[in-house]
């Protein structure tokens, strides 16, 4: 159950007029007969994923998106593994998007978002491997005329048992590119893995710490210019009109172009002259009625939502929490917030285009070449054999480069300028300004107890903005988005933890005009708060010890219970903590990953928060790289904390009110302790890394503010509760 | 014109002297190493040295500059041979998405200079980069590797 954008009807039907056409760059070149498949080096392609140079290098390439949370590195170990090749000569390179729409999808799918980089396509990356080990094999003991099975393979050297003869991948990879692929091919135990499941360096370390990257924002084109753009400030709202002679003269400025409905972008030699023309530039908006929109109309909207005579989309549900609240020795209720949100990347924004009439190529950081793919021919008119994208690194993605917005953006701009490329990156308040944000939503949990304080029943009411009615509309059930109902749907990747005799949980749906979006970790930040919190208010209430109130609801969630049982006893929970030190503990569940947080801090003149310690568990089923998903844990900590504290996205006349990261700000090194991670593997399933961790670190934390103040804070972000970092 | 010294070369670049250092170095020079993060100052991905200290080139006027030395992360690297702050960044694993490391390097390449052996609260008080990838806890190591190296 997973709910990034797959690709739209529209881009199946383009995928499939592509298939079959000329397009594919760099492949079918005529150097080996007809049936060898070539990499743009000329180097023979064993299969789809894996190309071996004649040095002995391999290529193996990578259809998922590297925007830092390295699942380049771990797809490539996962290929590896199976190749049986040396570690030390792999080296990676994306195929284009149109160079898979050309061959049928042989990459299969490029989005990379959901946590699923890994999980959603190691079986047929680790096949991939597998395949073109046998038929490397094969092609040596052809070359032998001696049976496949007296050969074996060790770090890419093929040796002939009975006569010691030894040859290389890098020999026979001619030859084994004009056999067939074999049909079923059998994978490791990963209790076997040699290469996969070990805490390998990354490899695009390097080029990371002298400059040489390239990103998006840094690609360079022969004769290229650069572009500035404003979208109307209210989104929905469209441009009426912009004085041109209001700029006139302004350095180095080649033309000012309007792009869609709602957008002006200017253009000149250098991006910093076409920002500077762009911010004089005098421009009028039709603002629309979402210009009447603010904080306190969403929330009063939102408010009305709780009332449980609105209607809802029931999202999980068993025995009858009526009846139950309604005979309850006992009843506890509280109501929640979480604000939006912005994704804030490092990198802002931006993409760069060529339209020359017949073709349009597109360079940009892209969490889904094959969207952006689709957006290219869609905007330049052109069809898809015309057209590629060409994917960069991404400074920071979180899902919202997921969105092709600024694709469509460059490509209206080249197109009106034909032959000239143009590289169009927006300013952060721009980024700022034209987010896909967090959704915003409130929530009324209400609780009941018998008389011998057992939970009898438990009800969640969410009432907020569908990331899916914007994103996805496709994926609805009868209206409902079950992508709302993330660590809190009955069963699957994203299952609740607890058995309560009578539960329901329902979101009453309102969809102010703000557009949501992906952002890391998607709606288990928000749930995993408004369950968390409520829990411990709920131990608090009747005198119960948060853990173990827990862990009589966990009996049938063994998984839960594990990870949980894992932080509690590394923070030592059976211990008391050392004066001053208060602790909180939290978990959940999200893209099928089992995580749990245990906190330790201090607060001081009542405000003044100081995390001393952070203890993180995860139980992903398999780890292919257990020191990247320690880095990927922490950094979820960072983002979510980040969120807690400092975050929160307001709307004043319809805008966006923060512009910067003076008003969106995000933690330093010196708020944020070391994080104590505990990868679990247990085994059985593949759950995602990148984000399900990052929704157990708020509610702990807020737990443990409880546990120091006595004081419940259930709104978030906590600088508008004047809560703070010491 | 204006006249700058980038790694080691003079640049005669053709940019008006209000323009900040940072689209100087990237658009002028050509050097897409230092990054644009927010243009105020808050984000530090832009950190450059001059004449020796950290400053964050987006809010740094080229004209300001003129003669003076600017370190870039291109320059950071002697002969092919990582800084040492590079070569503890290699061996930690540090960047994630990468795109705030150039100044963070820098400010860290900085900080050394000054204190060749930072306590953890030099290092909260020098380093204020933001990194949204969360990369902290690595880069603390990696200082404290780099201070030993």
């Amino acid at each position: 159950m997973t709910y990034m954008p797959h690709l739209s009807r529209r881009s199946f039907i383009i995928g499939a007029a592509a298939a079959g056409g000329g397009l594919a760059i760099g492949f079918d070149l005529p150097l080996g007969g007809p049936a060898v498949v070539r990499a743009a080096d000329g180097a023979p392609e064993v299969n789809a994923w894996v190309v071996v140079r004649p040095d002995d290098t391999v290529v193996v390439r990578i259809a998922r998106s590297e925007m830092g949370q390295g699942t380049l590195t771990g797809l490539a170990q996962l290929v590896a593994e199976e190749l049986e090749c040396d570690w030390s000569k792999v080296t990676t390179e994306y195929p284009t998007p149109g160079q898979n729409a050309a061959r049928k999808r042989v990459w299969g799918d490029f989005s990379t978002g959901g946590s699923r980089g890994i999980r959603s396509s190691q079986d047929y990356v680790r096949k991939g491997g597998a395949a073109a080990r046998l038929m490397l094999v094969q092609a040596a003991a052809n070359d032998w005329k001696v049976p496949v099975a007296e050969c074996s393979v060790s770090r890419g050297v093929i040796t002939h048992t009975p006569s010691g003869r030894t040859t290389t991948y890098g020999k026979v990879a001619e030859a084994a590119a004009k056999l067939e692929a074999p049909r079923d091919v059998a994978l490791k135990d990963p209790k076997d893995w040699t290469i996969a499941g070990k805490s390998l360096k990354r490899l695009d370390t390097v080029d990371k710490t002298t400059g040489k990257m390239v990103y998006g924002i840094d690609v360079k084109l022969p004769g290229m210019l650069n572009a500035a753009i404003k979208a109307c400030p209210v989104v929905g709202g469209k441009l009426k009109s912009y004085d041109e002679a209001s700029i006139a003269g302004a350095k180095g400025v080649k033309k000012v172009v309007k792009v869609g409905d709602d957008a002006v972008a200017v253009v000149a030699d250098t991006w910093w002259h076409a920002k500077s023309a762009l911010d004089a530039l005098k421009i009028e908006w039709d603002e629309g009625e979402n210009a009447k929109v603010s904080s306190e109309t969403i929330d009063k909207w939102l408010a009305e939502g709780l009332d449980n005579a609105q209607p809802a989309f029931v999202g999980n549900q068993n025995g009858d929490v009526k009846a139950a609240l309604a005979n309850a020795a006992r009843k506890v209720e509280a109501v929640y917030n979480y604000p939006y949100q912005n994704h804030a990347t490092m990198e802002p924004m931006n993409a760069t285009a060529l339209f020359t009439g017949d073709r349009c190529e597109v360079w940009t950081g892209t969490q889904n070449g094959e969207a952006a793919f689709t957006m290219t021919v869609k905007e330049s008119g052109l069809a898809a054999e015309q057209c590629d994208v060409h994917k960069l690194m991404l400074g920071g993605g979180f899902g919202r480069r997921g969105n092709s917005d600024f694709v469509r953006q460059a490509v209206a701009i080249a197109k009106q300028m034909p032959g000239t490329p143009v590289k169009l990156v927006w300013s952060r308040e721009e980024d700022m300004t034209q987010g896909r944000y967090h959704p915003i939503t409130q929530c009324k949990m209400t609780g009941a107890f018998d008389a011998d304080n057992n939970l009898t029943a438990l009800h969640v009411r969410i009432s907020g903005q569908s990331i899916l009615v914007y994103q996805r509309p496709e994926a609805l059930i009868k209206g409902m988005d079950p992508a709302t109902f993330a660590g809190l749907a009955p069963s699957g990747d994203a299952a609740i933890g607890y058995s309560v005799p009578n539960l329901l949980v329902e979101h009453a749906m309102r969809n102010p005009h703000l557009p949501p979006g992906f952002w890391r970790g998607v709606n288990i930040n928000q749930n995993a708060i408004y369950l968390e919190c409520f829990m411990d208010e709920l131990a608090h209430a009747t005198r119960q010890d948060p853990l173990e109130f827990r862990r009589k609801l966990m009996a049938e969630h063994p998984r839960h219970l594990a990870v949980l049982n894992a932080v509690a006893e590394k923070i030592g929970w059976s211990t008391p903590p050392a004066k001053g030190i208060y602790r909180g503990i939290a978990q959940h569940m999200g893209y099928a990953s089992y995580v749990a947080a245990a906190v330790e801090i201090s607060v001081s003149e009542g405000s003044k928060i100081k995390v001393h310690r952070m203890v993180a568990a995860t139980d992903p089923g398999y780890a292919v790289n257990p020191a990247q998903i320690e880095r990927q844990v922490a950094g979820s900590f960072v983002y979510g904390l980040s969120a807690l504290f400092y975050g929160g996205i307001t709307v004043k006349d319809g805008r966006v009110e923060q512009q910067n990261f003076d008003t969106y700000n995000s933690m330093r090194i010196a708020e944020m302790p070391k994080v104590e991670s505990i990868v679990m593997p247990s085994g059985g399933f593949w759950g995602g890394v990148g984000e399900p961790t990052i929704c157990v670190a708020a509610p702990a934390v807020l737990n443990a503010f409880f546990a120091a103040t006595g004081k419940r804070i259930r709104s978030v972000p906590l600088k508008d509760q004047n809560v703070s970092f010491a | 014109m204006i006249a700058l010294t980038i790694n080691g070369t003079e640049h005669q670049l053709d940019v008006e002297p209000d323009t900040p250092l940072l689209w100087a170095i990237r658009e002028n020079a050509g050097l897409t190493g230092t990054k644009y993060g927010c243009g105020i100052a808050q984000c530090g991905a832009c950190t450059v040295l001059v004449d020796g200290a950290a400053m964050r080139s987006c809010s740094v006027q080229v004209g300001d500059v003129a003669g003076k030395q600017v370190s870039t992360i291109e320059g950071l690297a002697i002969e092919g041979k990582l800084h040492k702050v590079q070569q503890a960044w290699v061996d930690n694993d540090v960047p994630q998405c990468g795109y705030c490391q150039s100044g963070m390097i820098m400010a860290v390449a900085a900080l050394l200079q000054d204190k060749p052996t930072p306590t953890d609260a030099d290092i909260d008080e020098a380093i204020t980069n933001i990194c949204r990838c969360g990369t902290f806890q690595q880069v603390r190591e990696a200082i404290h590797a780099a201070a030993k190296a």
